[in-house]
């Protein structure tokens, strides 16, 4: 199956796509500067995790930060790379894998990791709960935001 | 009691960071050991309590949404009598934890000292029937266990 990665990219024929290593879409060559942390957690957990499918739901505008925050995150993975592994491992690989990220910008990330069996093609978001307000005015989320804006 | 190890942190915290002049004379050293028995600490308070959530905010008022579902679900199973750390009041825990657990976002949930995961394992253990059986283990009989009891009498 292909994986439904990369958003606002020019449709390619499947053939060529099965073809192409992912690898060729790196951050930079990624069309959309605007979210460069999204586009990299999307680079990095599909190189990290070879998921059969991949969901990134940049979820901040639903938390006490500015507009065009990229600080909260909402990950959906599906991989055959789960298999035999307890929720807790999975979701190691998981922050493993985005270890630069949370450590930098990302301040929340909400995860969903499913084999391919038990995903079984359709897309079951959890839904995020409300927003407290715990972080507005959280020195740590401030340093967050700004490392996500240089 | 939560008070008290809370207040010990603390106070150990405060200590530590008295013996810390900017020097090159091995203060770094007394750094290193300070952080360490903090690790040491929260080795404690993770096993002192059958849950252990380290939350932002408190559980009469959480600070945040994936608090307050964690908050939210050990309700819904009657477990009102567990240790509740808010990382908000203490930077030194609030980075300390995430040291000691290597995971990187709060709220975390220790079960019978164990660290079982965030929010979003916890409502997968809520939702898949796991979390009952993890505290039957403890020997908390889960308040959803005892409603559907009480259903098919």
């Amino acid at each position: 199956m292909l994986p439904t990665v990369l958003r606002g990219v020019r449709p390619i024929p499947t053939a060529l796509a099965s073809r192409r290593p992912l690898a060729r879409f790196t951050p930079h060559m990624d069309p959309d500067r605007s979210r460069p942390v999204e586009s990299s957690i999307r680079t990095k957990l599909t190189e990290g995790l070879q998921p059969d499918h991949l969901e990134v739901h940049n979820e901040s505008h639903m938390h006490a930060v500015p507009a065009g925050s990229e600080s909260h995150f909402r990950v959906l993975v599906v991989s055959s790379r789960f298999e035999g592994l307890p929720l807790i491992q999975r979701h190691r690989l998981v922050n493993e894998a985005l270890k630069e990220e949370l450590s930098s910008s990302v301040h929340a990330l909400a995860i969903q990791v499913k084999t391919p069996a038990q995903w079984g093609g359709r897309t079951t978001l959890e839904k995020s709960p409300p927003c407290m307000g715990g972080s507005r005015g959280d020195p740590t989320v401030e340093e967050k935001l700004r490392a996500g804006r240089e | 009691m939560n008070t008290f190890l809370r207040a010990t942190a603390r106070c150990l915290r405060t200590g530590a960071a008295a013996q810390l002049p900017r020097r090159t004379d091995g203060s770094s050293a007394r750094f290193l050991c300070a952080a360490a028995d903090f690790q040491k600490d929260l080795g404690e308070m993770v096993k002192k309590d059958k849950v252990v959530v380290f939350m932002k905010g408190t559980p009469a008022q959480p600070m945040c949404g994936f608090s307050n579902a964690v908050v939210q679900i050990l309700r819904m199973h009657g477990v009102d009598d567990y240790a509740a750390y808010n990382v908000l009041e203490d930077s030194e825990l609030r980075e300390g934890v995430k040291l000691f657990s290597n995971w990187p976002t709060i709220p975390q949930v220790y079960l019978s000292g164990e660290f079982v995961g965030g929010c979003d394992i916890l409502l997968q253990m809520h939702q898949n029937g796991d979390l009952v059986e993890e505290l039957k283990k403890l020997g908390i009989s889960s308040a959803l266990l005892t409603a559907e009891k009480e259903e098919s009498k």
